[in-house]
């Protein structure tokens, strides 16, 4: 059985449709990768499953129980982290209060504590009393990441963590998921860069106006394949 | 030496003004909420301190301990089941809600107590006054300063050095991610309203202690103390007792100056520093 699983997820801001019927799954210590153009309802997807925005609760299953209408902070308190498009740091805190608060609902037991998470990004220990907001893109992101693993998810989803990022610095964060991976985590990351996603991930799933059109593993998956499914078949 | 001793008093009755405000602060700082029903909140509280010196025969000073936890509870619940419906991007409902309490508030204190005005019973302590130097500082005022410094210096504390300190800050600072972090805001709030409602209890003691009270004066206390939190600058604790300390100085002079000038003079002040500074005098950073 997969660990998360969607099934025919639609998702509506107001009036406006964003999902027309998404199915992924997610299987014990897997990463996969979710790609797509600006626009395509990746974040869509991912607020749905952290439960950010409220579904049927049976189109997400999470270890067999259905979650899709479970409130956000339920969701996390069972071991499912996001790191959200933006990082979206709280400005209020420091490093290290960021950090402390993704605990804040689930002090789940695992690798990750304050100490693993300097290891891992050793740069945070020398900025841990600076306010989160004062720190670089790339140091933000480290943060941001750190913050989701520090309720030792099962689960951890990622959304466009290379977002405005430099190559090198882009390199740098990625370094860390074998590490994450390692610790028991399973992962989702959305990326619109093809090349990082396809270099993490074990299957790939692509992403157009709300709808998966194309899956597989990175090796299966041609580019043309992938080009069609990025910007839509030229007809 | 007769301004030194008005600055003095003015000084001291400013620690009043900033227990007033305290709660008031810490709420719009977590949550954006303007409780227009803060200061009849005081004044329920001074009734309920009252009730439980007459009935269990208590000194106010311990019955303020009592009326504590019942406080907390009534404000945890207010803000669960009333005020959190409220909230939204929408900042009318809220302002329309603790309005419609404040009338509430007021008339039920009219049905239940009349309209006389009460006192807390006062013994030698709060009538005595030390003397330093040339001026004579009142007992009562001294203990209502040092009450403000320890209620602001907890605030502080569970604020920066707390779990709940941060998940405040965070709730406050963006809702949505904080709820990712496995914070429930609406919980946060009403902890939040709960803790300025032992704050407004204090104040409640200090305002049946120093003056007569009766159920139409909350409005009139709310004003001190939103001027005090908007002199400060919205959010900061610090802030909020040096804005009671300028209104309260300033009606101590003004009254000096002549009696019909004191509450004008208060708010005159108010004025002036919003002319010279809207945002108060220690804004934060990210509002
Ligand atoms: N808060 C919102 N309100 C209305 N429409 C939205 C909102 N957020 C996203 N959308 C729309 O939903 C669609 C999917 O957006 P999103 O999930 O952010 O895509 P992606 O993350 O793949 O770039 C887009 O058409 C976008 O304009
Ligand atoms: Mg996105």
């Amino acid at each position: 059985m997969a660990l998360l699983q969607t099934d025919e997820l639609i998702a509506h801001y107001g009036d406006f449709q964003a999902l027309f019927g998404v199915d992924i799954t997610l299987n014990e210590a897997e990463v996969v990768a979710i790609i797509g153009a600006n626009g395509a309802g990746k974040t869509t997807l991912m607020r749905s499953i952290s439960g950010v925005l409220r579904n049927a609760a049976q189109a997400i299953k999470f270890d067999g129980a259905a979650i899709g209408d479970r409130p956000a902070d339920e969701i996390m308190a069972k071991g499912l982290a996001m790191v959200p498009e933006g990082r979206r740091l709280f400005p209020s805190l420091s490093v290290e209060e960021n950090l402390l608060i993704g605990a804040y609902g689930r002090k789940g037991e695992g690798h990750w504590t304050l100490d693993t998470v300097y290891n891992l990004f050793p740069i945070l220990r020398a900025k841990r009393t600076n306010p989160g907001t004062a720190l670089s893109g790339g140091q933000q992101q480290m943060v941001a990441i750190g913050r989701a693993l520090m309720s030792n998810p099962r689960v951890l989803l990622c959304d466009e963590i290379s977002l405005g990022l430099a190559p090198v610095v882009i390199k740098d964060i990625y370094k860390a998921v074998p590490a994450i991976k390692a610790a028991g985590a399973s992962l989702i990351v959305v990326e619109q860069d093809i090349g990082q996603a396809m270099a993490v991930a074990d299957r790939v799933y692509c992403m157009m106006e709300g709808q998966v059109t194309l899956s597989g593993t990175p090796a299966s998956l041609s580019r043309d394949a992938i080009h069609d499914a990025y910007f839509g078949a030229v007809a | 030496m007769i301004w030194v001793d008005t600055i003095a008093q003015g000084i001291l009755l400013g620690g009043l003004y900033a227990l007033f405000a305290a709660g008031l602060s810490l709420v719009f700082g977590i949550m954006r909420l303007v409780n227009l029903a803060h200061g009849d909140l005081i004044v329920m509280g001074a009734y309920l301190i009252l009730v439980l010196v007459t009935l269990l025969g208590l000194s106010p000073f311990i019955a303020v301990l009592v009326a504590m936890p019942l406080m907390f509870a009534l404000g945890w619940g207010l803000q669960k089941h009333l005020l959190n419906r409220t909230l939204g991007d929408d900042i009318l409902p809220p302002l329309l809600v603790t309005f419609g309490l404040s009338v509430v508030l007021q008339n039920a204190l009219l049905e239940g107590f009349s309209a006389d005005s009460q006192r807390l019973p006062t013994d030698m302590l709060t009538t005595a006054s030390v003397q330093i130097g040339s001026i004579a500082l009142g007992v009562m005022p001294l203990l209502t300063f040092a009450s403000a410094i320890l209620v602001i210096i907890c605030l502080n504390q569970i604020f920066y050095r707390t779990s709940l300190g941060r998940a405040f800050r965070a709730t406050s600072d963006d809702p949505v991610t904080a709820s990712l972090m496995g914070i429930k805001p609406n919980q946060v709030f009403a902890v939040a309203t709960g803790i300025a409602m032992i704050i407004v209890t204090i104040a409640a003691l200090y305002l049946g202690l120093r003056s007569n009270f009766d159920p139409n004066i909350g409005p009139a206390r709310l004003i001190y103390a939103f001027e005090a939190v908007i002199i400060g600058g919205l959010g900061s604790l610090w802030g909020t007792l040096i804005g009671g300390i300028i209104i309260g100085v300033a009606q101590t002079v003004g009254a000096a100056i002549n009696p019909e000038w004191q509450i004008l003079a208060g708010h005159i002040a108010f004025l002036v520093v919003l002319l010279i500074r809207p945002r108060g005098l220690f804004p934060r950073a990210n509002d």
